[in-house]
């Protein structure tokens, strides 16, 4: 009745062991199955890039986009001179260039930090 | 006579030094993709000056300044869409197309929609637009050297294309590589130096505007002239921003654009590269409209002719004259030639890439291919160019851009943004969109429409052809989504995900 109980064994089939050594899935290799939370990761660097695109050329279109409107509903640009030459013209001979410059160039640096927040991502998982 | 002394020399050196930098390119050719893309390796400081020298062509050196001068300012639209169009292709395209990994956008076509239809279509479309787009820088050439030199018309043509063919054949994208790169910076100074002088000139008599109102030249009030939206016709709203939609749309799809992006070596390095673009585009265009303004003044015969393209090669004679004005003359020669070289050697690899692909290479192996290809790409535009003596460059041009847009444009910003795109929807929108374009393109070839609606939409087609391919590419691929390709996910992480990102990309 009060006899020691046999000592536990710890019995196991080796096949158990198997999925213990399969490596932890990492975001990198859910894209690369093209499984579900993969394409959540895809998904959303597309979507970071592409409303960047969009704000970038609706800033197009709000500066450059709106000079045509601007030059017909506002004729004082086209009769005001500045060193001979309508402000209208200088505006449209010279002043457009630095603009798109500077859209791209704030492009640029958001395209690259969006990229780093997913590469972050998915090399750390 | 010493004027076109002078101008024979400017020719011959230019040509001289584009066969020397391309015989010294040569060295680094020795594969196929050397030839195409220069093996991907190219800087993005050497690879945004080679991409301005090439884009810059006859009609940016000439036909701005002479444009602006006969029409006035609402001109100056088309170097705004034209640097515009890179900032657009910039934030949509430039790094996915480069991480796609294909050599012509009909690669691009195929591997996106997996379609052997969809590449020949593409394929006939870059032979098309290019052949368009050379044809009359060609006809250009021959007017400039006839200007520069007095030799006959053809003869200016048939120097382009040879010096194009040999610098191609020898050397492939490499070579054109530095070739292009040293010709931007010989036409952003063939364009500074004189006008420095001009302008000190101008100042020396006294610098008056040419927007005086008190100036009438041609009949025009220099009030109207230097009005931005005084465009011909009846509903210059609608032109000016029918214009927009063609030049900010159409660059992303001339094909000797896009080939230039796969030099890169990788997505982030086209990004850079495009950026540098737009500053040494923005730094070329602020020139031509100096010169327009000074023509308006010295030169107010050539207005509304077909000299006022020659108007920046004549206000050195006319201005200050002797041997001064001749140099100087000669420089803006040497730039106008360069000009016509780089944009016509930046074709003809693309049109070369293409024919070789889908035409040559199963026929004949690896560079010999490439080598005929080149020699097809240039005869038949010149051929085209001698048969075609009327045809008005700035039409022809407008016709490449617009048929770009509402082709190419469509294609890749669907391909690259949207899953859904497939093979049908990408065919039915190409269709649609050449179709329309082209239509209206002959249509304005052959009759004289001035007043009116209709007379407006033709001769501005961008702003309804492009919408309408659009939405035939969606509403087609909407109808036939068992069409879209089984690997259109994997494709999509290889467009949008960093290189440096361990990922399998298919």
């Amino acid at each position: 009745m009060s006899e020691q109980p046999p000592e536990r064994v710890r019995v196991t089939s080796p096949w158990t062991e198997r999925p213990r050594l399969r490596p932890r899935a990492t975001a990198a290799s859910e894209i690369d199955a093209q499984s579900e939370v993969g394409a959540i990761y895809v998904g959303t660097l597309l979507r970071a890039q592409l409303r960047l695109a969009a704000s970038t050329l609706l800033w197009l279109g709000l500066t450059i986009g709106l000079l045509p409107l601007v030059f017909t509903l506002v004729p004082w640009l086209t009769t005001q001179h500045v060193l001979g030459m309508p402000v209208s013209w200088g505006l449209l001979a010279f002043g457009c260039y630095p603009v798109l410059v500077l859209l791209a160039w704030r492009y640029v640096r958001r395209a690259e930090r969006n990229e780093r927040a997913f590469a972050r991502v998915v090399e750390r998982s | 006579m010493n004027s076109h002394a002078l101008g024979f020399v400017a020719v011959v050196l230019v040509t001289v030094a584009t066969l020397a930098i391309g015989t010294w390119g040569l060295r680094f050719s020795r594969t196929t993709s050397d030839f195409f893309v220069a093996s991907r390796s190219v800087r993005p400081g050497l690879n945004a000056s080679a991409i301005s020298g090439e884009y810059l062509s006859a009609a940016s050196f000439l036909g701005i300044a002479g444009l602006v001068l006969s029409f006035g300012a609402e001109m100056l639209w088309y170097p705004v869409g034209w640097t515009a169009g890179y900032l657009v292709l910039l934030v949509l395209v430039a790094a996915p197309l480069r991480r796609s990994g294909a050599y012509t956008l009909p690669d691009f076509a195929e591997a996106r929609l997996d379609s052997r239809t969809v590449r020949t279509l593409a394929s006939v479309m870059v032979v098309a637009i290019g052949w368009l787009y050379v044809m009359p820088q060609l006809q250009g050439a021959g007017v400039a050297l006839r200007t520069a030199t007095g030799l006959p018309e053809w003869a200016g043509g048939l120097v382009v294309a040879v010096v194009v063919l040999l610098n191609v054949l020898s050397g492939g994208m490499r070579s054109i590589t530095f070739v292009q790169a040293f010709q931007y910076w010989l036409k952003l100074t063939a364009l500074l130096v004189p006008l420095a002088f001009l302008v000190v000139v101008w100042l020396g008599d006294g610098g008056r505007s040419a927007a005086d109102p008190s100036l009438f030249v041609g009949g025009q009030s220099g009030t109207s002239w230097a009005d931005p939206i005084a465009f011909v016709g009846d509903h210059p709203l609608y032109s000016t921003y029918s214009l927009m939609v063609a030049t900010f749309l159409g660059t992303m799809g001339l094909p000797h654009v896009v080939v230039r992006f796969y030099t890169n070596p990788d997505g982030r390095a086209a990004r850079q590269t495009t950026v540098a673009v737009l500053a040494l585009l923005g730094l070329f265009y602020v020139l031509p409209p100096v010169y327009a303004a000074l023509g308006r003044l010295y030169a107010p015969d050539l207005v509304g002719t077909t000299g006022a393209d020659g108007v920046v090669l004549e206000l050195p004679a006319r201005m200050i004259g002797h041997l001064g004005g001749d140099l100087l003359t000669a420089l803006l020669t040497a730039g106008a030639f360069a000009a016509f070289l780089a944009t016509s050697s930046g074709l003809t690899i693309a049109v070369a890439g293409v024919i070789t692909q889908d035409v040559m290479s199963k026929r004949v192996e690896g560079v010999t291919a490439f080598r005929l290809s080149a020699v097809v790409a240039v005869v038949v535009p010149f051929l085209l160019a001698l048969v075609a003596r009327d045809v008005a460059v700035a039409t022809v041009v407008g016709l490449a851009f617009a048929m770009a847009a509402a082709t190419f444009c469509p294609l890749l910003v669907l391909g690259i943004w949207w899953r859904g795109l497939t093979d049908a929807g990408a065919l039915a929108g190409l269709l649609v969109g050449g179709a329309l374009t082209g239509g209206a393109v002959v249509d304005n070839l052959m009759v004289d429409r001035t007043s009116g609606w209709f007379a407006a939409l033709v001769d501005q087609p961008a702003a309804w052809a492009v919408p309408l391919s659009f939405a035939t590419m969606v509403v087609v691929s909407r109808l036939t989504p068992h069409r879209a390709p089984v690997h259109t996910s994997r494709f999509m992480v290889r467009l949008h995900t960093p290189e440096a990102v361990e990922l399998d990309r298919g």
